[in-house]
């Protein structure tokens, strides 16, 4: 039994310490807003919090996870998660949506971190989330607005 | 009927389906009617015919709560394009209900869900608007006239004293009752359907139509709680994971199961028929995670197989290039080459491209005795639940199939052989042979998805222009070698005409350029690789082949490429030219380069669309960047031009993506990439700033999704010319093989 802390929950998961944070949501914990795109930390799609930090769920197994987790599902809990999902709505960010969790989970930790981030900074904090319908300007947009009503 | 003849003029449409199919054909076609009568009771044989006579009974597509939120059914699969708020915008329209309580529902595989002109419910060809511009429009008014029957019954009025506003149905005069849509709905939906209704005739009095709206699929995807089909989630339900043979149809000789069954959670670990007359390996487990893990652990040996080795593969393709095949086009004089005074001659090379759309493909399925219901994003949905009521020995209404949303799809989940889907069924029945009653959900990983065929074919182009002295165009010689992607499907009837497949060719015989003397003809080799269309088919090669090439003749002719291709244009193609003299204006085409960059062009018809882009480029040691995108789009009347905003920066960005990064190669019939690491895709920092000027038109809606795609490569080569002096022939890019 490994014991986490899920959006300010405390939650406990019967798998396999080696099994990764992403499959505990979703298979364990039934938390499906968090995506499996490549398994191998590749693509982003499944970018959570842990202890604050973005950190690939699909290569973190559970037994390392030593901080709080927050997820897609928690990310409204907080100003600047809900600051950078509504930027997402206002500019009409979204396509698909398959790999949306990832950006907002991304572009928030960059935005705690920097508050008023320069176009290099959101290419390079979000450089490790790929998006297949090319929603990346408006990604652009929705970030540098958000730091805007955060400021 | 002006919508039937809209539906089947748009270019797109039509080469992915050009007649209604019938689906006894299909069944055929399909082998579903193997096998016995099985499918006697269900047979159901539509004709063009019936479809001008199909009644849309607005019960399936909308229902209006007592608080008047209005869901409406879509009858197409939601996978990035925007069709889930686009269909509703054309029946709130008519219906003349608030926008803010209109919801989206994915509609399940269904007859009344077809396309009225296809006869099958499908997702492709960037048809969705453009077929359903006038259907989803009627449904509206069709509910707005019964809901007024409604009031006027209620009230004891003539229904012709009524009118509507924002779901409400008003009296304007005597007693200036008003009823709201929802305190109606139940009434309305008892009265018999009207036979004629009228649709608003001037865009001046859309309210909706036509305005940038923000989609109605935003809030759930911004907080994780929308379904997509990996998310569904059932009761009791297992995962599996299916081991692909390494070659394409390939068998297993001999497989140990130990390893793999001793991981907590794996239930069985089964031989099972896979697609293409293969055998793989299915493991069966309690979750993703024990399934891949024991998979990791499992030890398969497998027959010996090979397949094609994609540097032999080329040299092949190049050698057959040079031979004319199956003829595509002939026009004028075949001879004329031979009185040029010069030629130029170029050798193009496409490679296999796999989709990759970010959701790797997943079905839930649930099999029992008698039904089978499966949750899933599936651009074909009919063509599915036929395939699955076959591998299932059910019949087709015993099968259930609900749509889901995908992420993303780009053709990959509109495949006529369903494979996935079938392999899924193989998988459900070799669980009830080992003794689990249960639910399984069948997980692609990213290197099934990768690996697992159904690629853009590979493609080598050879052209020869001939000019005369004065550089002026006097023939064009093209040879067109790649798989048949319709060859062998029920498709193949309808789009393969002499042995040429029309999704080789579309985008070269369909020029709107005047090319005298113009020779095409068709080379389709029988490869083991499975092919299939891919975000814009074939003109995600054609476009790169033609435009790159007229770009070469006006160099040759010392003219500006824009004003070199209006010259060149037949000029009954005056969209072609609104097109390029928009993308002209707007991206400052006549004002100097900035230095160390390079400019280009290139505009491609698709779809029924137009789109063109002007890049400016840099390159830094053989590494080319792309600055700015301008590009212009005529797809007729923009019903939601955020979206066509939109879908035009996310079509150039597929093509962008695979014309830096994309290809599949082969050795022995083995895949060489495996996941996002080595088939890389475009990232952010490698983002163009991007502006989209839309063509304002009142014609129909025309495609929107794929249009952008074909135009992007062939601007950026145009450009590295410019700056470099390099003619990029071969994709992906590599400025140091050039």
């Amino acid at each position: 039994m490994t014991r986490l802390t899920v959006n300010g929950k405390a939650v406990e998961v019967d798998a396999d310490p080696a099994t990764p944070l992403l499959w505990a949501l979703r298979d364990n914990l039934g938390m499906t807003g968090t995506k499996f795109g490549c398994g191998i930390a590749a693509c982003g799609a499944c970018t959570v919090h842990v202890g604050g930090q973005p950190v690939r769920s699909c290569v973190t197994p559970i037994s390392s996870v030593s901080g709080p987790v927050t997820t897609i599902e928690g990310a409204s809990g907080d100003r600047v998660g809900k600051a950078v999902q509504d930027a997402w709505i206002k500019h009409d960010v979204i396509q698909c949506g398959y790999c949306q969790s990832g950006q907002i989970m991304a572009a928030t930790a960059l935005l705690k971190s920097k508050k008023n981030p320069s176009e290099a900074d959101i290419d390079s904090a979000l450089s490790g989330n790929l998006c297949r319908c090319g929603t990346y300007a408006r990604i652009r947009a929705a970030v540098k607005d958000a730091a805007r009503t955060l400021a | 009927m002006r919508f039937l003849d809209n539906a089947l003029r748009t270019q797109g449409a039509a080469r992915l389906v050009p007649v209604k199919l019938n689906r006894r054909e299909f069944l055929k076609a399909t082998g579903a009617a193997a096998g016995g009568g099985l499918m006697l009771g269900f047979a159901f044989e539509a004709t063009a015919q019936d479809a001008k006579k199909m009644v849309f009974p607005p019960s399936s597509f909308i229902r209006i709560a007592p608080d008047g939120t209005t869901t409406v059914m879509v009858n197409r699969l939601e996978f990035g394009q925007g069709v889930s708020t686009a269909l509703p915008m054309l029946i709130a329209e008519e219906l003349d209900c608030e926008w803010s309580k209109v919801r989206a529902e994915l509609a399940p595989a269904a007859e009344v869900y077809a396309d009225p002109g296809f006869g099958i419910q499908m997702t492709g060809g960037s048809t969705s608007v453009a077929s359903s511009w006038k259907q989803y429009r009627v449904i509206g008014s069709s509910a707005r006239a019964m809901l007024v029957a409604a009031a006027a019954q209620q009230w004891g009025v003539d229904a012709s004293k009524l009118d509507t506003r924002n779901g409400f149905v008003i009296e304007p005069a005597g007693q200036k009752r008003r009823a709201s849509y929802g305190s109606l709905a139940e009434a309305a939906a008892k009265l018999p359907l009207p036979t004629r209704v009228g649709l608003k005739a001037d865009p001046a009095d859309y309210f909706i139509i036509g305005r940038p709206t923000r989609r109605l699929d935003s809030q759930e995807k911004v907080n994780g709680s929308a379904q997509f089909g990996i998310d569904k989630t059932l009761p009791n339900m297992r995962v599996a994971l299916l081991v692909h043979p390494p070659v394409f149809g390939g068998k297993v000789a001999a497989f140990d199961p130990t390893k793999a069954r001793a991981v907590k959670g794996v239930e069985a670990v089964v031989q099972v028929p896979v697609d293409r007359g293969g055998t793989g390996v299915a493991i069966i487990a309690r979750g993703y995670w024990p399934a891949k893990t024991a998979r990791d652990a499992l030890d398969i040996k497998w027959e010996a197989a090979t397949g094609p080795t994609t540097a032999d593969q080329l040299k092949i393709y190049r050698e057959i290039a040079l031979q004319p095949g199956l003829p595509a086009r002939s026009d004028g004089d075949a001879a004329a080459m031979t009185q040029a005074a010069k030629r130029i001659e170029a050798v193009f090379e496409f490679p296999y491209l796999a989709h990759a759309p970010m959701e790797p493909l997943n079905a839930v399925i649930d099999l029992k005795a008698d039904a089978c219901t499966v949750w899933c994003g599936s651009q074909f949905q009919t063509i599915d639940q036929l395939a699955i009521a076959t591998a299932s020995g059910l019949k087709p209404e015993q099968v259930t199939l609900n749509t889901m949303q995908a992420g993303g799809g780009f053709g990959r989940r509109a495949n006529p052989s369903s494979d996935y889907l079938v392999e899924g069924v193989n998988i459900a029945k070799a669980m009830k042979q080992a003794g689990i009653d249960a639910p399984v959900k069948i997980i692609w990983s990213r290197e099934d998805d990768i690996r697992g065929g159904y690629y853009r074919p590979l493609f080598v182009h050879r052209v020869v222009a001939g000019l005369d002295a004065g550089n002026a165009l006097r023939a064009w010689n093209h040879t067109i070698v790649g798989q048949s992607i319709l060859k062998g499907t029920p498709f193949e009837k309808y789009l393969v005409k002499d042995g040429v497949d029309s999704s080789a060719t579309e985008g070269v015989v369909d020029t709107p350029y005047r090319l005298p003397n113009l020779q095409v003809s068709v080379h389709h080799p029988e490869v083991n690789v499975p092919v299939l269309w891919w975000r814009s088919v074939g003109h995600s090669h054609t476009a790169f082949v033609m435009e790159t090439m007229v770009d070469e003749l006006a160099r040759a002719a010392k003219q500006d490429p824009i004003a070199y291709r209006l010259a060149l244009l037949d000029p009954k193609h005056t969209r072609v030219r609104g097109v390029l003299q928009l993308v002209r204006d707007k991206s400052s085409w006549t004002s100097p380069v900035p230095k160390g960059r390079g400019r280009g062009v290139a505009v491609h018809e698709s779809f029924g669309s137009i789109v063109a882009h002007v890049v400016e480029v840099s390159v830094d040691k053989n590494t080319i960047r792309v600055h700015k995108v301008t590009s212009a789009i005529d797809c007729g009347f923009a019903v939601n031009p955020l979206t066509v905003e939109a879908q035009v920066q996310s079509a150039m960005v597929f093509g962008l993506s695979a014309a830096l990064h994309g290809q599949i190669t082969m050795k022995d019939g083995v895949v060489q990439q495996s996941n996002f690491a080595d088939y890389p895709v475009l990232r952010l920092p490698e983002m163009p700033e991007i502006s989209v000027h839309i063509v304002p038109s009142k014609a129909d809606p025309s495609g929107v999704g794929e249009p952008g795609t074909p135009p992007i490569a062939p601007a950026v080569a145009n450009a590295v010319f410019a700056l470099t002096g390099k003619r990029l022939r071969k994709l992906p890019f590599d400025l140091a093989q050039a």
